[in-house]
C-alpha cells in the first residue's frame, strides 16, 4: 500500500556512456531493480487486453498531444545520445593517425580538431540530457494527473455505487484499487510509454550507427542475440518457478505468524507452543530452501549475460582488429561500436520486457476499470415528490426483498407505523435486524411491494429528501477522523455552533466533552480510541438531534459501553425519540415491552408482529425468546 | 544491525570464501581494460607486434642492428639468438615460418625470460630505429648532408653501391659510440615507450622481408588475447556465480535462523511483551523486517564488499595507466555526491510526508467504506468528495514534487559520465601526443573512471539502504533481546493429585507492567469445584484481568493466586494450563477446519467428545447446517464464521479439553439471550464438577451463579448470590436495574 510514485522514471541510459563490464544489465549492478528482477514481478495477465487497452487509451486520450511531445523529447534525446559515440570515435580514429604520424616523423596530433569534436559532443551530451529531463517532467505530471484522476473517479465511483456491491466486497479490496492497482497503472505506465519509444529509437538508432561503421561486425553482433535471448529464457524460466514457490512459502509463514500472534493467547491457552514451532520450522525450512535457490538463480542472469556479452565483445575486437588493418574501419570505430554493441542489449531486453510490464499495466488497469463499470444505484426518479412537512407514517406493502434475487428472505410483508410510535424489532442474533435500516433508507430496494413514507413510495422521493427525514443510530459507531464539533456537524453541515451545542447538550456529549483536554476542538484519533465507545455512541445521537428527522432508526448499545454511560445512552435515546417516530432495534426488555408494535425477526424474515401481550400469549417465537431471558430463573 | 552479528557466525566460513573471490573477480575485471588496451595498442596499432624483438632476423639485416652495440651489448644479444642456415636441424620447422630461410641464413630468437625482454626491447626498438633512420636519411641527400656532419665525412657523396653500413661497421669504436650516444640524446627524448611504437614498423618491414605473413599477426594476436579475456571473463564470471551461491545460502539461511528465533522468543512471550511490542508490530518484526535483512545480506555480499574492493584496485590500474588524471574521477566523484546528496536532501523529507499523505488517503476511504450508511443517511457524499479531494490532491502535489527532483538524477548521472569520458580524452590526447600513453591505454583508464564511478554509485546506494535495515535489524535484536517477564521455575512443583480444583485469590494486586496504578488492589476470594464464580462490573473494573491472572498470562504484583493450594508461580506454566479450559473475549480461531478447530484443545479427542463439545456449546446447529459438517473450513482469522458462531466454537473448543477449570470471559456477548440460556443450562449439566468463573455485563447470563463477584474501580465491592447482593450491593443494584426492569428482577 505504500508503493508511491517514488521512483524515479527510469530510462535506458544514452548509450555514450556504459558501465565497465555492462553486459545485458546496462547501469545496473547485479541486483538491479529493472531489468530480470521486474520480469520476475507477479505475472498476471488481464483477462481482456484489447478492450482494457482501448479503455485506458480513452483515458489517456487527453494527454495524447502530451505524450507525443514526450516522444518526440525521448527519440530526440535518444539519437543526440547516440551520436556521441560515433562523432567521438572521430577523435579517437585523429589522435590514433596523429600520434601514427608522429612516430613516422610526418605530423602531430591535430588537436584543434578533436577539441571541436569534443566541444561538439559535450553539446550533444547536454542536449540529450535536457531533453531527457523535460521528457521525465512532462512524464511525472501526466502519470500524477493520471493517479489523481483515477483515485478521484474511483472515490467518486464509490459514492454512486449501491450498498449491495459492498457486501460481497471487502474493504480492503476497494482499498487495494485505490491505491495499489492506481499506482501500478501509473508507474507501469510511466515505465512502458517513455521506455518502449526510447527502446525502439534506441535500438534502431544504434542500428543504423553499427551499420555504418561496419555491417560485417553488426552482422556478428547481432548473431549474439538469439544467444542471450535463450539463456535469459531459460534462467528466467528456471527461476521463476523457484521464485513463486518463495513466495507462495512466504505467503504461508507469514499467514501462520499473524495467526499465531493474533491467537497468542489461546495457542497459550492451551499449551499449543511446540506444535506452533514445529509447524513454523516445517514452513520455514521449506522457505529456506526456495528462497536460496529463487536467490541463486535469479543472480545467475548476471554473469553468465556478461560472459556471452563478452565473446561478442572479443568476436567484434577480432573483426574489427582485422578490418582496421585492411584499412576498411577506423580505430575509432572500433571504440564506438563497442560502445554501441554494450549499450545494445539493454534496449533490447526492454523491449521484450515490456509485454510483461504492459500485462502488469493492464492487469491493475482491468481492475480499476471494472470497479469504475461497476453498475450504479438506480437513478433518482425525474418527478420527485417533495413534502413541506413530514408527518412521519410510515407503511410497508406487500414487501418481498431479498439480498439475492434467487433468496427472498423477506416474504409479503406488511405493516404501518403512525407517526411518533416507537416500533421495536427484535430476534435473535443474525436475524437480519438491520434489513430493516437498510430497505428503509433505500439503500437497498425492495423486490416487490413498495414501502411508503407519508403515502409517497420512497422510490418517488429524491434519494436525498427522503434520507433527510431520516436519522440514524446506529451501535456501529462511525465517526471520522476530525474534531467533534465537525463530527456532530455532520448531522446537518449548515448548522450554526450555537445549535451544535444545543444538541450536544440534548444528547449529554456536551458535559463530557469538557472535560476532554481541547473540549469540541479534539481530533478523533484515527482509532478513535481518544474517547470511550459510549461517549461514541452518544455523539452519533447527538449528530442525529441536529440533522432533527421525522423517523428514526436506533439500535440500543449491548455489551460494550459501561452502566454509567449505557443509562446516559438511554436517556438520551428517550429524548430523541419523542415526537418522532422511531425504528429501535431492540436489546432491552423494557424497551421491547413499551413498544407500540413489535416486529419479530428471524432467518431475515419477519415471522411476528405485534403488541407484547399478545405476542406472548401466542406462544410463538417471540413468547419462546422472552422467556429465554428468564430461563436462567429456573435453573 | 550489530546486535545480529552473532547470528552470522555459522555463515562466517562462507562470507570469507565469498570475500576471497570478490577478490579474484575485482581482479578479473580489472584485468579486462587491460586486455582491451592491449588489443587497440599491439592488436591494431602495432599490427600485432608486441614489441621492437623481432622472433627472426635476416643475418644481414641482424648485422646491421649490432653495429652501434656495444661489444658485450652484442654479444649478449647474438646469444638470445640462435642463427639456423639449411643445415640446422630446425631448418625444416623454421622454414615454414619464415620463407626466406631458404634464400638466406636467419636468426631466430630463444626462448628467454621477461627479465631480458625488458632489457632487449628498447635496445632492439633503438637499435631498428637507427638503422631504419640511416635508411631514410640516405634516401634524402639534405639530410644525409646533415648527418654526415656529425659523423665526419659527407655521407651523400658516399660513392653509389657502397654499404652504409658494411663501413660503419669498420668504424673505430669510439667514433661509434660517439654515433651512438648522439643517437641516444634524440631517443631519450622519444622514451621507451615510443621507441619501442615507432621500431614496429621496421621490425614489420623485416617480417616481410622474410616472407611472414603481416596480415594474420595481427589477427592472431588478438585472438590470443581475445582468449585470454574470455578466460579472464569466465574467471570473473564463475566467482561472481560462487559468490551468488554463498550469498544466496548465507542470506536465505540467516534469514530462516532469525526468524526461527525469532517466533520461538515470540511464542515464549507472554502478555506482557504483546502489550509491550503490539501484536502488529509482532508480526512486521517476524516477517517484514526479516525479509529486509535477507535482502541487505545479499547486497552485503555481492555489492557492498565489492565496491570497496574494485574501487580502490580501479583507482590502482588508473594510476598506473596515467598518474595525472586521477583529478577527473576525483572531479566526478565530488560532483556525483553532491548531486545525490541535493537530491536526497530535496526529496528525503517529502518521502516522509508523503507517507503520512499516503496513510491519510488511506484513512479517509477506509472511512469512507466503513462509514457508507451514515454518509448516505446524512447525503454527505459531496462533503467527502471534498475531503478526499483534498487529501488526493496533497499527495498528488508532494508525488509530483518528488518526481520531479527525481527524475534530474539520471540525465545529470549521465551527463557527468560522459563528460568524465569527454575529459579523459582530451586530457589523454595530450598525454599520447606527448607519448606519455598509448591510445589503448587511454581506453583502459576510461573504463577505469567507469568502473570506480560504479562502485561509488553503489556505495552511495547503500547509504540509503542499509538505515533502512539497520532500523529492521534494530526492532528484531529488539524482540530477541527481549526476556518474558513470565518463565517457569527452576524446579518446579507438581499439583497434587488427586486435583480438584480450588481457585484461591489472596490479597492480590495488580497493575499492568509499566502502569503506575493498580486496576486490581486487594482482591481475596475463594472459587470452590462444582460452582460457578461470576465477575461483574463496568468496564475497567478489572474484571477480565482477573480471570487472565488465573492461567498466568501475567504475574500478580502483590499475593499470590493458588490453585489447588499451590501457588501458580511454583508449576510450569504447561502444567497449570493444562488444567484450566480458556474461552477468550473474542472468539478466536485458526485455519484450518471446524474439526481441527475443536481438537486444539485436546488432540486426541474422540469424535463423540467433539460431539458433546458442539452439543454443549450450542454450535452443533450452525455445525450441521453446513454441508461439510465439521470439516467445514476455517478461514485465516475465522473470517468466515460470524462472530456469535465463534464464540460457540472457542466454547466448544474449551470444553473438548475436560479441564477442571473453566474461565469463560465475557464469551456470551455475542449470543443472543436465548442461545445464551441453553448453553448456560447445558454447560451445568456437563461440567458440573468444575470450577467455574463467568466474566460478564449480562445480570441474566448470572443470576443463578453460586458466587458472584462485583467489581468496581478494581475493588471487590460486593460478594455473595444475586438476591445477597441485591439486598446490600448498591454496585450491582445500580447494573441489575439498567438491565431488567423492576418486575423481572422480582
Amino acid at each position: 500500500m505504500n508503493t508511491q510514485n517514488n521512483k524515479p522514471t527510469t530510462n535506458p541510459a544514452p548509450v555514450g556512456v556504459r558501465p565497465p563490464m555492462g553486459g545485458p544489465m546496462g547501469g545496473r549492478g547485479p541486483m538491479g531493480g529493472g531489468g530480470p528482477m521486474a520480469m520476475m514481478r507477479r505475472g498476471e495477465k488481464p483477462r481482456d487486453f484489447k478492450g482494457t487497452l482501448n479503455k485506458l487509451l480513452q483515458y489517456l486520450g487527453r494527454y495524447k498531444l502530451l505524450i507525443l511531445f514526450i516522444w518526440l523529447l525521448a527519440i530526440a534525446s535518444t539519437a543526440a545520445s547516440i551520436v556521441g559515440p560515433k562523432i567521438l570515435g572521430k577523435a579517437t580514429t585523429k589522435l590514433f593517425e596523429g600520434v601514427m604520424a608522429q612516430i613516422a616523423g610526418t605530423g602531430s596530433v591535430d588537436f584543434t580538431y578533436i577539441g571541436n569534436i569534443i566541444v561538439l559532443t559535450i553539446l550533444l551530451y547536454l542536449v540529450s540530457s535536457l531533453l531527457s529531463y523535460g521528457q521525465g517532467w512532462i512524464m511525472s505530471n501526466v502519470a500524477m494527473n493520471l493517479t489523481y484522476r483515477f483515485r478521484k473517479d474511483i472515490a467518486e465511483k464509490i459514492n454512486r455505487m449501491p450498498l449491495r456491491y459492498f457486501d460481497g466486497t471487502n474493504h480492503g479490496e476497494v482499498l487495494s484499487r485505490i491505491t495499489n492497482d492506481v499506482d501500478t497503472v501509473s508507474q507501469t505506465l510511466n515505465q512502458s510509454l517513455t521506455q518502449i519509444i526510447t527502446s525502439i529509437a534506441t535500438v534502431i538508432g544504434v542500428l543504423v550507427m553499427m551499420f555504418t561503421i561496419s555491417w560485417q561486425m553488426t552482422l556478428v553482433a547481432l548473431a549474439m542475440l538469439p544467444l542471450s535471448f535463450g539463456i535469459i529464457g531459460v534462467i528466467i524460466g528456471k527461476s521463476q518457478v523457484f521464485f513463486k514457490r518463495q513466495q507462495d512459502y512466504l505467503g504461508h509463514l507469514n499467514g501462520h505468524v499473524e495467526e499465531m500472534y493474533g491467537g497468542h493467547v489461546v495457542m497459550k491457552a492451551f499449551n499449543g507452543e511446540a506444535k506452533s514451532v514445529e509447524q513454523f520450522d516445517q514452513i520455514n525450512g521449506t522457505l529456506y530452501d526456495s528462497a536460496w535457490k529463487s536467490q541463486f538463480l535469479t543472480g545467475l542472469l548476471f554473469p553468465i549475460m556478461n560472459f556471452v556479452g563478452n565473446l561478442g565483445y572479443v568476436a567484434i575486437c577480432i573483426l574489427g582488429g582485422y578490418l582496421a588493418i585492411n584499412g576498411t574501419i577506423t580505430i575509432g570505430d572500433i571504440q564506438a561500436f563497442i560502445q554501441y554493441v554494450r549499450s545494445f542489449t539493454q534496449p533490447i531486453s526492454q523491449i521484450a520486457n515490456i509485454s510483461n510490464v504492459l500485462q502488469q499495466t493492464m492487469a491493475a488497469a482491468e481492475r480499476v476499470f471494472q470497479f469504475l463499470a461497476e453498475p450504479e444505484e438506480i437513478p433518482d426518479t425525474l418527478t420527485p415528490v417533495q413534502l413541506d412537512t413530514v408527518q412521519g407514517r410510515v407503511d410497508f406493502k406487500n414487501v418481498h426483498f431479498g439480498y439475492n434475487p434467487d433468496k427472498i428472505i423477506i416474504n409479503d410483508f406488511s405493516f404501518y407505523a403512525e407517526p411518533g410510535q416507537k416500533i421495536a424489532i427484535v430476534g435473535p442474533t443474525g436475524a437480519g435486524k438491520t434489513t430493516m435500516v437498510k430497505l428503509l433508507m433505500r439503500f437497498y430496494d425492495v423486490n416487490s411491494g413498495a414501502i411508503l413514507v407519508d403515502g409517497h413510495d420512497i422510490k418517488d422521493f429524491k434519494r436525498d429528501d427522503l434520507r433527510c427525514m431520516f436519522g440514524m443510530v446506529l451501535q456501529d459507531t462511525w465517526l471520522y477522523n476530525g474534531t467533534i464539533m465537525e463530527n456532530i456537524r455532520y448531522g446537518r453541515s449548515n448548522a450554526t455552533d450555537e445549535e451544535v451545542f444545543a444538541a450536544a447538550k440534548a444528547a449529554r456529549v456536551d458535559h463530557f466533552v469538557h472535560t476532554l483536554p481541547e473540549g469540541y476542538n479534539l481530533v478523533l484519533n484515527e482509532e478513535t480510541t481518544n474517547i470511550s465507545q459510549g461517549q461514541m455512541q452518544l455523539m452519533t445521537i447527538a449528530r442525529a438531534f441536529l440533522s432533527d428527522p421525522k423517523i428514526l432508526i436506533l439500535d440500543e448499545a449491548t455489551s460494550s459501553v459501561d452502566t454509567h454511560t449505557e443509562v446516559q445512552i438511554q436517556k438520551a435515546m428517550d429524548t430523541l425519540m419523542k415526537g418522532r417516530t422511531s425504528f429501535i432495534i431492540a436489546h432491552r426488555l423494557s424497551t421491547i415491552r413499551e413498544a407500540d408494535w413489535i416486529l419479530v425477526m428471524k432467518d431475515g424474515d419477519i415471522v411476528e408482529q405485534g403488541k407484547h401481550a399478545k405476542l406472548l400469549a401466542k406462544k410463538g417465537f417471540y413468547a419462546e425468546l422472552y422467556n429465554s431471558q428468564f430461563e436462567g430463573r429456573e435453573i | 544491525m550489530l546486535r545480529l552479528a552473532k547470528y552470522l557466525k555459522p555463515y562466517l566460513l562462507l562470507i570469507l570464501i565469498a570475500i576471497a573471490l570478490l577478490f579474484v573477480q575485482a581482479n578479473a575485471d580489472l584485468a579486462l581494460p587491460d586486455y582491451l588496451s592491449k588489443i587497440v595498442n599491439v592488436g591494431i596499432q602495432q599490427g600485432g607486434v608486441e614489441n621492437a624483438i623481432p622472433v627472426a632476423v635476416r643475418q644481414v639485416e641482424m648485422n646491421k642492428l649490432v653495429i652501434f652495440m656495444s661489444a658485450d651489448d652484442k654479444t649478449r644479444v647474438l646469444s638470445d639468438y640462435t642463427l639456423v642456415d639449411k643445415n640446422s636441424p630446425s631448418y625444416a620447422s623454421d622454414v615454414i615460418l619464415y620463407p626466406d630461410l631458404a634464400k638466406e641464413p636467419v636468426y631466430v630468437l630463444n626462448k628467454i625470460d621477461t627479465a631480458e625482454i625488458t632489457w632487449l626491447n628498447p635496445l632492439m626498438g633503438k637499435a631498428f630505429l637507427i638503422v631504419s633512420g640511416i635508411q631514410q636519411v640516405l634516401a634524402d641527400p639534405a639530410k644525409a648532408a646533415a648527418m654526415g656532419q656529425g659523423l665526419g665525412f659527407d655521407l651523400s657523396k658516399l660513392p653509389p653501391g657502397v654499404d652504409i653500413f658494411a663501413m660503419l661497421g669498420q668504424l673505430p669504436a669510439a667514433q661509434l659510440t660517439q654515433l651512438g650516444s648522439m643517437f641516444d640524446a634524440k631517443f631519450a627524448a622519444l622514451g621507451d615507450s615510443m621507441i619501442v611504437q615507432a621500431a614496429v614498423t621496421p621490425v614489420k618491414a623485416e617480417y616481410l622481408a622474410l616472407g611472414m605473413d603481416t596480415g594474420k599477426l595481427s589477427s592472431n594476436y588478438i585472438m590470443r588475447i581475445g582468449i585470454l579475456m574470455l578466460l579472464v571473463t569466465l574467471l570473473s564470471g564463475t566467482c561472481t556465480i560462487i559468490v551468488g551461491f554463498l550469498a544466496a545460502r548465507t542470506a536465505a539461511g540467516l534469514a530462516r535462523d532469525l526468524r526461527r528465533n525469532v517466533f520461538k522468543k515470540v511464542e515464549s512471550f507472554s502478555n506482557t511483551e504483546f502489550d509491550k511490542f503490539s501484536t502488529a508490530s509482532l508480526i512486521t518484526r517476524s516477517t517484514n523486517d526479516i525479509t529486509q535483512i535477507q535482502m541487505v545480506v545479499i547486497m552485503m555480499m555481492r555489492m557492498v564488499f565489492y565496491a570497496p574492493i574494485i574501487g580502490i584496485g580501479g583507482v590502482i590500474r588508473a594510476i598506473g595507466k596515467s598518474a595525472n588524471m586521477w583529478w577527473i574521477i576525483a572531479l566526478a566523484v565530488v560532483v556525483l555526491l553532491g548531486l545525490i546528496l541535493t537530491v536526497f536532501s530535496v526529496a528525503l523529507p517529502k518521502f516522509k510526508i508523503i507517507q503520512t499523505l499516503i496513510d491519510r488517503l488511506n484513512l479517509v476511504t477506509r472511512e469512507n467504506l466503513s462509514g457508507m450508511m451514515v454518509i448516505r443517511a446524512f447525503n454527505m457524499q459531496g462533503f467527502e468528495e471534498t475531503r478526499f479531494d483534498k487529501a488526493n490532491k496533497d499527495l498528488t502535489s508532494n508525488s509530483l514534487f518528488i518526481n520531479r527532483v527525481m527524475v534530474v538524477m539520471m540525465p545529470v548521472m549521465m551527463l557527468v559520465m560522459n563528460g568524465v569520458m569527454l575529459a579523459i580524452i582530451w586530457v589523454g590526447a595530450h598525454q599520447v601526443a606527448e607519448s606519455t600513453m598509448q591510445v589503448g591505454d587511454m581506453m583502459a583508464f576510461m573504463q577505469y573512471a567507469m568502473q570506480i564511478l560504479m562502485a561509488f554509485l553503489m556505495l552511495s546506494m547503500m547509504f540509503i539502504i542499509l538505515p533502512r535495515a539497520a532500523v529492521s535489524g534494530d526492532r528484531i535484536a529488539d524482540v530477541l533481546e527481549t526476556e518474558p517477564a513470565i518463565i517457569d521455575p527452576q524446579d518446579p512443583k507438581h499439583f497434587n493429585e488427586p486435583f480438584k480444583g480450588t481457585v484461591e485469590f489472596r490479597n492480590v494486586s495488580f497493575h499492568y507492567p509499566g502502569a503506575e496504578e493498580d486496576v486490581l488492589h486487594d482482591i481475596s476470594f475463594t472459587a470452590l469445584p462444582g460452582q460457578t464464580t461470576a465477575l461483574i462490573g463496568t468496564t475497567g473494573s478489572g474484571k477480565s484481568t482477573i480471570v487472565t491472572l488465573i492461567p498466568r498470562f501475567y504475574d500478580v504484583t502483590e499475593g499470590v493466586v493458588y490453585v489447588d493450594g499451590t501457588d501458580i508461580r511454583e508449576v510450569t506454566q504447561h502444567d497449570l494450563r493444562e488444567k484450566i479450559g480458556y474461552v477468550p473475549q473474542k472468539g478466536m480461531l485458526f485455519s484450518g477446519t471446524i474439526e481441527s478447530n475443536l481438537l486444539y484443545g485436546d488432540e486426541n479427542a474422540s469424535d463423540e467428545e467433539l460431539k458433546l463439545a458442539a452439543d454443549i456449546s450450542q454450535a452443533t446447529e450452525f455445525i450441521s447446517t453446513n454441508p461439510d459438517g465439521m470439516q467445514t473450513e476455517v478461514s485465516q482469522g475465522g473470517t468466515n464464521v460470524s462472530g456469535g458462531q465463534k464464540q460457540r466454537l472457542s466454547i466448544a473448543r474449551a470444553l473438548v479439553t475436560k479441564a477442571p477449570i473453566y474461565i469463560f470471559d465475557d464469551s456470551f456477548s455475542a449470543l443472543d439471550f436465548k442461545t445464551d440460556a441453553a448453553l448456560r443450562k447445558a454447560l451445568k449439566e456437563h461440567t458440573g464438577s468444575s470450577t467455574m468463573f463467568i466474566v460478564t455485563q449480562r445480570i441474566a447470563t448470572i443470576k443463578n451463579a453460586e458466587q458472584i463477584i462485583v467489581l468496581d474501580e478494581g475493588k471487590i465491592v460486593g460478594k455473595g448470590t444475586h438476591e445477597e447482593l441485591m439486598k446490600d450491593c448498591e454496585v450491582y443494584r445500580g447494573i441489575a436495574l439498567s438491565q431488567l426492569s423492576k418486575e423481572e428482577l422480582a
